[in-house]
């Protein structure tokens, strides 16, 4: 037991590569035990996650140097400085890993029935875990040039994996995306270039350490969070977000949700971590502040007229990051003041507590609107009407989505909302204030969409979607029932560690050593 | 002034391929600007690495006149030159990813202009 906690931060990177490249050579052999192996690597790399994640809480942060024979030993004994890769997991960093573990989990099982057999759903099953490689590599990495590594395999694979359906509208999103994502990685290079010129150091700790906060590293952090924001969906740049949304297969949606999200994670970890508290706190808080409020305004009005179902729910995923954004932001308004510790960590705990909840929810949702699209072949909501008569477990999980994510209680979206409207508000009222609008608007399009696609008249002859799709949708179903009915305990063991790491930046700095 | 010209390449080759992806309409031309941009990276990893006069970072085979002691000034920085080759590698899987949606696109659109394809904006 020992031994796989200490190798589980390599483990869980090294199994799903593995399994990824083997994936095609059992896809020769048989298509069942394709599926099954498929399944199986999810769920173990779910358990390891979950046991890495006790174990952290418990002992705190993992450190683990590829290569060395004493893999916790992170600086060799002939160097000064860790030369090495380092993996370096803190609380934030498994919070990170489970969301992602968790989404690709049941977007596996989803996609047993949803992907139809002879359109190669081998090389499906191949370049799902592709993603979830990169997701886990972004979160566990102690590496800046391993971030842009595992950024890249993520893009790539995601990429390929929107423009499953061979359409026309699906590779225009595919290439949107790319460019996108190409841009934003090569200006993450650019600025670990300026960083390997500066200080001749890779290791995002003992970067950290020599900081200097010259002009150059100005540059390289304006490159840094424009490029993780390009990602994350946040609004100047967010225009790649529903063309790219809409055309992937739903349960892709629901995992590019998750790999959005560790970009975002990405972006937390530059400011709090890399610069911390050497950075312009005001101003960069300010910031993330100001593209939270857009995101958060832009994404649910733009969302209110439209007629495709799953670009509407795309809209709705630009207005849930900026929630997020505005929590955290705010707690980096106010790191380092005395404020901090008494508003300021509860706004952070709203933000970071906000993002596993959107991924469960937003995923859910996603994978109704996937359950409809199976059954009628449109995303038209015009085209849609009476489905309640005859799916009635997907428009149950539909309803469950759609107050969670408009924060009513009991389901999860309350709880975070909660603790973000009352810690901002401490800041300014004003901030608040547009959050809960943008709560109500949020309700007002989700009515829409449940009254337009689900009541009326029976229209459609349809039956319920397969038991392993309704599987997939149910352990999501899950896991909002649990956190909005125990969210003290989750905010107590999970998101309160995982702000602490965040805020604590001399930790991450220690545990390296040296 | 002679060993910045480099990093003026650099800038000269970023902000060319910025302004092709962000102004061309043609989309061979967007991946094309995207691949100068990359160049441009590269390019600058490189100079980084550089010392005038510099040998192969090969430890076992250092010519005989170089003594152990002068390694740190005369040997180029390999690290640099790993992340280049890493960079290079994967700027190749992504511009044929590029172009294989290029090419779909292609196909079920009839053409590259970028003002065209846009069926997703309703």
């Amino acid at each position: 037991m020992n031994w796989l906690i200490t190798h589980s931060p390599a483990l869980l990177i090294l199994l799903p590569l593995l399994a990824a490249f083997l994936m095609p050579i059992i896809d020769k052999i048989n298509k069942k035990a394709r599926n099954i192996f498929a399944i199986l690597i999810f769920i173990i790399v779910e358990i390891l996650v979950i046991i890495l994640a006790f174990d952290i809480i418990k002992n705190g942060m993992h450190v683990y140097a590829i290569g060395e024979k004493n893999p916790l030993q992170t600086i060799p004994s002939q160097a000064a400085v860790p030369i090495r890769i380092v993996l370096q997991i803190d609380a934030m960093g498994i919070f990170m890993g489970l969301i992602s573990a968790t989404v690709c989990l049941a977007a596996s099982l989803y996609s047993l029935a949803y992907i139809e057999e002879g359109k190669g759903k081998g090389k499906f099953y191949t370049l799902l875990l592709l993603i979830l490689v990169g997701m886990l590599g972004m979160e566990f990495t102690g590496d800046i040039f391993n971030l842009f590594v595992f950024y890249e395999i993520l893009s790539i694979a995601s990429a390929a994996l929107i423009a499953y359906s061979r359409k026309g509208e699906a590779s225009e999103g595919a290439f949107k995306f790319l460019v996108i994502s190409s841009i934003s990685a090569l200006f993450i290079l650019f600025s670990v270039a300026l960083f390997y010129g500066q200080y001749d150091l890779l290791n995002i700790a003992a970067l950290a350490k020599n900081m200097k906060y010259t002009h150059l590293d100005k540059i390289a952090l304006a490159l840094l969070v424009s490029a993780f924001a390009m990602k994350c969906g946040s609004v100047p740049m967010h225009f790649w977000c529903p063309d790219a949304y809409s055309v992937a297969p739903s349960s892709i949606t629901a995992t590019l949700v998750a790999g959005s999200q560790a970009s975002l994670y990405a972006l937390f970890r530059v400011c709090f971590t890399l610069y911390g508290v050497k950075l312009d706190l005001q101003l960069i808080g300010g910031a993330l502040i100001i593209f939270g409020l857009l995101s958060m305004f832009v994404g649910v009005t733009m969302a209110i007229p439209q007629k495709d179902i799953k670009r509407l729910m795309a809209y709705h995923a630009i207005s849930q990051t900026g929630y997020m954004l505005l929590g955290v932001g705010a707690g980096l308004y106010l790191l380092g003041k005395p404020e901090f510790d008494s508003y300021g960590i509860r706004a952070m705990e709203g933000g970071i507590f906000h993002i596993i909840n959107h991924a469960m929810y937003k995923g859910l949702l996603f994978l109704t609107a996937g359950a409809i699209f199976y059954r009628l072949k449109t995303r038209n909501l015009n085209e849609m009407g009476g489905l309640a008569h005859k799916m009635k477990y997907t428009s149950i999980f539909f309803i469950i989505g759609a107050l969670a994510i408009a924060g009513v209680p009991p389901f999860n979206g309350f709880a975070s909302k909660l603790i973000i409207y009352e810690s901002v508000y401490k800041i300014s009222p004003i901030l608040s204030i547009i959050a809960m609008l943008v709560s109500i608007l949020t309700l007002a399009s989700f009515v829409k969409v449940f009254h337009s696609a689900f009541m009326g008249p029976k229209i459609h002859d349809v039956e319920e979607v397969p038991k392993s799709m309704l599987i997939g949708m149910c352990v999501l179903t899950f896991v909002i029932i649990f956190f909005g009915l125990f969210p003290g305990f989750i905010v107590n063991n999970l998101v309160h560690p995982a702000a602490m790491a965040l805020a604590e930046q001399a930790k991450y700095l220690q545990a390296i050593g040296g | 002034m002679i060993y910045n010209i480099p990093f003026f390449t650099v800038i000269a080759l970023i902000a060319i391929g910025m302004y092709a992806v962000i102004f061309k309409r043609n989309l061979i031309k967007i991946a094309i600007g995207i691949s100068i941009i990359e160049s441009g990276v590269n390019l600058f990893l490189i100079t980084l690495g550089y010392r005038e006069g510099g040998i192969a970072p090969i430890f076992t085979n250092l010519p005989p006149d170089i003594t152990p002691a002068d390694i740190p000034e005369k040997m180029v920085m390999p690290v640099p030159q790993a992340l280049t080759l890493t960079s290079i590698v994967i700027g190749v899987a992504v511009l044929a990813l590029i172009l294989a949606f290029i090419m779909r696109i292609y196909k079920e659109y009839g053409t590259l202009d970028a003002r065209e394809v846009r069926r997703l904006r309703e």
